[in-house]
């Protein structure tokens, strides 16, 4: 078990550990920070292997007492395949690929793993109602638990949200409220109504404790690789959070003794339609300028992203990158990815695969680099992604229909 | 112009629990300078070097300042200021 307690991340300033996120001092955000100085890595590591297979098993670097929380849910994300892409790499010209699949969680996101902490947290400061501004697959996970936590819920999304997204949302009985305007304006109401409404908005006032579940993914890539750490990896951005967080669950590890090695070299991968932070990281900024979405990646739509300028600074300081990628490059690495592994994304999954193949092409990734490439979402969900991108023979249920339909047309290469 | 400055919850210890400041300016700058001879201590609070911190996000009528000419940024009589955390959100 290792000591916690919330700090701002600019200024330093500590706070006792209720709902908030903004230190009152600079305006920075808070995070968990933790005390791992009594923490026996052999124990951890023990405890880690004896836990259950779910987020839960890394209880010792969440921001709870005691081991996992009481209050969690039986919605237990986390422990997603890793997969060794061998196809995809070979197509890449690149050695070792890995494709870890997050979209094998309960509602087919990386978000079930930040709400699973959120909401146990929620119902341990003893909230009634938890909320978010989300681009949609937050949406699906907060309504989610929270019907598993018995808890009131109200969704904020954009009301132009791909019409899959909405409805695997509204299905758990949520307040599902759409927006007129974009993520950013959603965002700007949330950060308002968290000031008027009791409610615990996971991805707001309990930002801090959210944002910690990401740091399971990192985790688990390492225990996955049998306790190492990749040469690279690469991830998509949207505020920032995830990207940042892995970098503080793989440097958690090296801190501890978990694992051996350096920090990877993190790549950021985001939509040239709204890539405020990859525009930062080319320009050498160290804030980002706002940006007005306009990109088929809307789950990576935020035109402000909170966390922008520690991203820049990751893949700065790893040596990495931040890309930016067409949404032409997005749907083909949809097809990629799901032509050479079998896995189905979403259009943020297709930016972090556009993202590995742009770097690939330009030869970054030398051949014996291992990359961890993390797909953070399901193809399900973004249907109209993939819409008229490939021509379906329809025919009569006789062999002739079958010969002359589909055998001689593809053989004339009509098809 | 008369502007009304919309302060969030974070920085009301500084205004006396006060959530709105009416204030005179003809740009975004003015104004705050406005609401920082009243309240001294928001200065630093929100501002480092002239700049308004990385991690503070203005809007006039909804629309961020950035978008517009920062601190520069005219007013029309009755706009509403509003100072926000930038931090909030995020995937």
């Amino acid at each position: 078990m290792a000591d916690w307690q919330l700090k701002c991340k600019e200024c330093g300033s500590e706070y006792p550990a209720d709902a908030r996120y903004v230190c009152e001092n600079c305006f920075g955000p808070l995070e968990v920070s933790y005390d791992f100085s009594d923490l026996d890595a052999e124990g951890a590591k023990r405890r880690i292997q004896a836990g259950p297979n779910s987020i839960w098993r890394y209880s010792d670097f969440l921001p709870f007492s005691g081991g996992a929380p009481a209050t969690r849910t039986a919605l237990e994300p986390g422990f997603t395949p890793l997969i060794k892409a061998d196809h995809l790499a070979e197509r890449l010209g690149l050695g070792e690929v890995w494709v870890k699949n997050d979209a094998a969680n309960p509602t087919h996101s990386f978000k079930d793993r930040v709400v699973a902490v959120a909401i146990a947290k929620a119902r341990e400061l003893g909230f009634e109602t938890v909320a978010c501004a989300s681009t949609g697959n937050l949406a699906n996970a907060v309504a989610a638990h929270a019907a598993a936590a018995g808890l009131d819920s109200y969704v904020f999304v954009p009301s132009d949200l791909e019409e899959q997204k909405l409805l695997a949302t509204g299905v758990y009985g949520t307040h599902l409220v759409g927006i007129r305007g974009n993520y950013d304006d959603v965002n700007r109401l949330c950060t308002v109504l968290c000031e008027e409404r009791p409610w615990a908005f996971v991805n707001v006032n309990l930002r801090p404790y959210y944002a910690e579940g990401s740091k399971t993914l990192a985790y688990e890539t390492v225990e996955q690789l049998g306790w190492k750490l990749p040469d690279r990896i690469v991830a998509p951005v949207a505020s920032g959070s995830l990207f940042t967080k892995l970098g503080r669950g793989f440097s958690e590890w090296l801190e501890v003794g978990l694992v051996d090695g350096e920090l990877p070299i993190f790549h950021g991968a985001q939509a040239a339609g709204c890539g405020p932070v990859a525009e930062a990281f080319a320009e050498g900024w160290d804030v980002c300028k706002p940006a007005k979405p306009d990109t088929i990646a809307k789950s990576l739509a935020i035109g402000n992203p909170a966390d922008g300028p520690y991203a820049v600074e990751l893949a700065r300081k790893t040596n990495g990158s931040v890309e930016a990628v067409t949404d032409q490059e997005i749907r083909d690495g949809i097809r990629l990815l799901a032509e050479t592994t079998g896995v189905f994304t979403e259009t943020a999954g297709g930016v972090t695969v556009a993202t590995l193949k742009k770097l690939a092409d330009a030869g970054k990734i030398s051949a014996d680099d291992s990359v961890v490439v993390y797909i953070t979402g399901e193809g399900l969900k973004t249907l109209d992604a993939v819409r008229d991108r490939f021509h379906i023979d329809v025919i009569d249920p006789d062999l002739e229909s079958f010969v002359e339909g589909v055998e001689a047309k593809s053989l004339t290469g009509v098809a | 112009m008369a502007v009304t400055v919309k302060i969030p919850a974070q920085l009301r210890s500084v205004t006396g629990g006060e959530a709105e400041v009416t204030v005179d300016g003809d740009t975004v700058g003015e104004a705050l300078n406005q609401v920082f001879a009243q309240y001294g201590e928001l200065r630093d609070r929100i501002t480092q070097n002239g700049e308004l911190r990385r991690f503070v996000n203005v809007y006039v009528g909804g629309e961020d300042i950035r978008f517009a000419d920062g601190l520069g940024t005219a007013l029309k009589d009755g706009d509403d200021v509003t100072i926000l955390p930038a931090v909030a959100g995020g995937c």
